[in-house]
């Protein structure tokens, strides 16, 4: 059998050493109606040429957007991942390694996961930042969760630019809590409505929610309202897209109290949307309350330094039903990538990549506005995303495009109904060249 | 330890660049950083070897045994990690259309079904990210369920004290009420206790089977028909299932939902802690309310169903960690029906051969026949000033990981050990004559314990200061 390794005598040796005739003994305290006499109905084993073949055929029945021309985005985005960034991750002294509870054999994974907090923290000007979680949505919903907690209120609100798969995910979360959740609308030019959030806070506002560059790619000028939220008693709660914080402004200078994201961009492979690699950061005032994995710099007995799991009184295992969240793990060796990532790009490959993917979305913009029947929804500024408006359905130009071989976005309609079924969400990153960009116009607006 | 990759950093060393012409975005000031954002300047050579160093001061499932008990640290076959590299499956986005994911569709559907057959349950969500997840995304499917049988009052989740903490954690933030239920004497659940905590407003009981004792409840069928009576639900913890895959399946006990650990049962990577994948299997009485999208058959291909009234929304982004079910395919698509079993066969008589080995020395004091994993006590050697943690970092010395410790909380000093059915008589052998030469050690010398570890990179780590004054970043941007 494959992965075990007794040897008929070392079978035998081991039954004997317990007394027992076989190891249907071992099994004795199952009911004996319920023990399975046959085997599952599964298939038999396949050698491992076998099973790649298998692999190789499922994989070939499907045609991936990293080998297409494709402008997907929507909160997983094909950047380039470093070869240095799958080698390091592959390496089986972190792969294989669980959870860092015994420090002195774990140092490796402590020292990366501080090196990732403090490129988190960097990252988001926010001075305290978890191992991870699991996702921006997961994130998310904890933060929601954590503005309730902390401010002992139950209204947050959402903005109409939030992310759809993530306010699905935090509405799952507060369906328990008896959170409210309420909207507030965009602008004109895509970004949240000042005027209309200031009419929404009240003393049941625990916090309010600011995704930027919003799901419509439109970045938000939260410091024109953080005052606000905080006379108002309310947590400012920052969704990020960590590869914009290369060049934007960062949530800790705004005034957010929490950041959450999506780091997948970071390093990570698209794999059909997961693993992907929540982040979470907060103010120092925060830090107690937060959910998740922190990892603290310390000294040994020999006053040497070393690192450690630490504030494990906020975590399941010891507060149990009073503890801060459920989650017990992180996402490990995802923030091992994002780590290599930021480490190997550095300061200067990290700013150059956003001043790229700005620079590049930024001409297919105005590639597309110039195109007949075609322009940019809306005015505020943008990143690496935004939304074109369509002479006809979005989904029929997703399709025809697609027979192109062009994966053109996502049409809007697929979340947001009717009202946007003319808008397609475009997302540009530094893999992206002209040619791209041409293919692209052509699938959308054919010549003749 | 080795300096952090900051103090690394020096001006005008480049990594990994793609776009050194960009230029400055043309953006009004308010919008960009004013300043730098303090990442590290360094070269790849340097980045390769700094995380090549930090590597080797772990200790992983490739270098030796990783006794865990609960955590099921078995070997991660390397061919799984070729299947989930791929690019026709690495390079999916998940927004693409259906046509162009089939294979990927596939991967899901077959995973479902495979756990639906290990586990006798009759569908399966794998969506959620881990196994607490998973313990949250079942609690929420039970809500769900009552909530559209009109019994919204059905809020107590009863959790025996053995339980892993995620259990009473994820009951509360599901929106019900844990409540602890005391284990019997023999380390089971106590039958004629629990009948009297059952009522109209039980709405779960959660059980790990094995229990965190390795024990399997031998009145499991009289247990969940008394849940059922009075109208409740029965969720099994499926952390322990590498005791049971191809032995028993749950479904037959009377559970109606279960999660599993794929990085547990299912040989994926734990990754220093993650990306995991806790899928939750459920009995059709539950199916309608599963988490969407739900990937079905359509024609010679696949399809995400339509979304239906019933179904509480998703949990996670989108599909959950894709990347961790291929592997997991992988794994039982290699073991087969026949491996399965075997696999199963093997971390029990493991584990029962260790307990056997260790049993005078370590008392295990909820009975000598365990299933996977068992808990022996270190209390004895208290009168020598040395306590069981003392016990697992002198483990440590000896090239070991140690075991889970101070869990379950029914056991004294307890010693929780799980070999998993990957390891050869020669390592049971060599850890048990390790675990034997250190009781000598603890009577004989207890000071080698209670100064252990000294051959490790770091020796004790001060947990007390970091908890009172957390250093968890690196020292300022300004001293780069």
């Amino acid at each position: 059998m494959p992965y075990t390794s007794h040897t008929e005598d070392d079978r035998l040796k081991m039954l004997h050493a317990l007394g027992i005739e076989s190891e249907d003994e071992l099994f004795a305290s199952i009911p004996v109606e319920h023990r399975l006499r046959d085997l599952l109905a599964m298939e038999t084993g396949r050698t491992e040429p076998e099973l790649m073949r298998s692999f190789r055929e499922r994989a070939a029945a499907n045609r991936p957007a990293a080998a297409a021309v494709s402008f997907l985005g929507g909160g997983v985005y094909d950047h380039a991942v470093p070869a240095a960034v799958r080698n390091i991750a592959s390496r089986p002294e972190f792969a294989t390694a669980y959870t860092p509870y015994q420090a002195e054999v774990s140092q490796g994974t402590l020292q990366v996961i501080f090196e990732f907090q403090t490129h988190v923290s960097r990252l988001t000007e926010l001075p305290v930042a978890n191992a991870s979680m699991y996702d921006a949505a997961t994130a998310l919903a904890e933060a929601v969760l954590m503005a309730a907690r902390v401010t002992r209120r139950n209204t947050v609100l959402l903005p109409a630019s939030l992310n759809p798969r993530y306010r699905a995910v935090v509405e799952r979360y507060c369906e328990g809590q008896s959170i409210a959740l309420r909207s507030v609308p965009l602008s004109e030019a895509g970004d949240i409505d000042a005027a209309a959030l200031r009419d929404r806070l009240d003393e049941s506002v625990a916090g309010v929610v600011v995704q930027t560059p919003g799901y419509f790619g439109v970045i938000e000028k939260p410091w024109t309202f953080s005052d606000a939220v905080h006379d108002a008693g309310a947590l400012l709660v920052a969704v990020t897209d960590p590869i914009s914080l290369s060049i934007l402004r960062a949530p800790g200078s705004w005034g957010a109290d929490i950041a959450v994201g999506e780091a997948q961009p970071l390093g990570g492979d698209m794999n059909f949307g997961g693993p992907l690699l929540g982040i979470m950061a907060c103010t120092n005032k925060l830090i107690r309350r937060m959910p998740g994995r922190i990892v603290s710099a310390s000294t040994d007995v020999d006053g040497r330094d070393a690192y450690v799991l630490t504030l494990q009184t906020r975590e399941q295992h010891i507060r149990r039903e009073k503890a801060s969240s459920n989650i017990c793990s992180n996402q490990g060796l995802m923030a091992t990538r994002a780590t290599v990532y930021l480490s190997l790009l550095g300061e200067t490959g990290f700013v150059e990549l956003g001043r790229s993917c700005f620079a590049a979305a930024h001409q297919l913009a105005a590639m597309i506005d110039a195109l007949d029947g075609y322009g940019l929804r809306y005015r505020g500024p943008f990143f690496r995303e935004f939304v074109v408006t369509c002479r006809r359905d979005a989904s029929d130009v997703v399709h025809a495009a697609r027979e192109r071989g062009v994966f053109a976005g996502i049409p809007l309609s697929r979340y947001f109904g009717p009202s946007r079924r003319r808008e397609l969400l475009v997302a540009v990153t530094e893999k992206h060249n002209t040619a791209d960009f041409e293919l692209l116009c052509e699938a959308l607006a054919p010549a003749g | 330890m080795p300096d952090t990759i900051y103090k690394k950093s020096r001006p005008g060393r480049h990594g990994f660049r793609v776009a050194p012409d960009a230029p400055k975005p043309d953006l009004p000031d308010e919008f960009l950083r004013d300043g730098p954002i303090g990442l590290p300047e360094v070269t790849e050579p340097q980045v390769m070897r700094h995380y090549v160093e930090l590597s080797t001061l772990n200790h992983h499932v490739d270098k030796d045994l990783y006794p865990l008990g609960s955590c099921t640290m078995k070997y991660n076959p390397k061919v799984n990690e070729e299947v989930a590299a791929l690019a026709g499956f690495s390079g999916l986005h998940p927004e693409q259309d259906e046509r162009d994911v089939q294979g990927a569709l596939g991967v899901i559907h077959d995973l479902e079904d495979q756990l639906a057959v290990v586990s006798g349950m009759d569908a399966v969500t794998l969506q959620p990210a881990a196994g607490a997840h998973g313990e949250l995304t079942g609690l929420i499917v039970a809500r769900a369920y009552f909530g559209n049988r009109g019994e919204p009052g059905r809020t107590r989740v009863l959790i025996p004290d053995s339980a892993h903490g995620t259990n009473p954690a994820s009951a509360k933030i599901a929106g019900l009420e844990p409540e602890t239920i005391h284990s019997g004497a023999d380390g089971r659940i106590d039958v004629a206790a629990l009948r009297e905590r059952l009522d109209n407003d039980v709405a779960v009981l959660m059980l790990t089977v094995p229990n965190t004792l390795g024990l399997f409840e031998d009145r499991i069928t009289e247990i969940t028909a008394a849940v059922h009576k009075v109208g409740g639900l029965c969720y099994m913890d499926g952390t322990n299932m590498n005791a049971l895959m191809g032995q028993v399946r749950p479904g037959d006990l009377g559970f109606d939902v279960m999660h599993f650990n794929l990085h547990k049962t299912f040989s994926t990577p734990h990754g220093g802690g993650g990306p995991g994948s806790g899928p939750v299997a459920v009995k059709s009485h539950l199916e309608p309310f599963l988490p969407g999208p739900r990937v079905q058959r359509a024609g010679d291909g696949f399809r995400f169903a339509p979304q239906s009234v019933l179904r509480v929304g998703p949990v996670h982004s989108f599909f959950g960690n894709f990347g961790i079910y291929l592997r997991a395919l992988a794994y039982i698509m290699r073991l087969g029906a026949d491996g399965i079993r075997h696999a199963s066969q093997v971390a029990c008589l493991n584990a029962n051969y260790l307990a056997r080995r260790l049993g005078d020395e370590y008392p295990i004091p909820y009975g000598q026949r365990c299933m996977h994993e068992f808990v022996a006590s270190g209390d004895r050697f208290r009168e020598y000033g040395v306590r069981t943690l003392d016990i697992a970092k002198r483990l440590l010395d000896y090239g070991f990981h140690a075991p889970t410790m101070y869990f379950p909380l029914v056991v004294q000093e307890a010693i929780m050990v799980e070999p998993t059915e990957t390891e050869t008589l020669e390592t049971l052998d060599r850890f048990a004559d390790t675990m034997l030469d250190i009781a000598r050690e603890a009577r004989e010398h207890p000071e080698r314990l209670t100064l252990a570890p000294t051959r490790t990179p770091v020796r004790r780590v001060d947990e007390t200061m970091a908890n009172r004054h957390p250093v968890i970043t690196a020292p300022g941007r300004e001293s780069t």
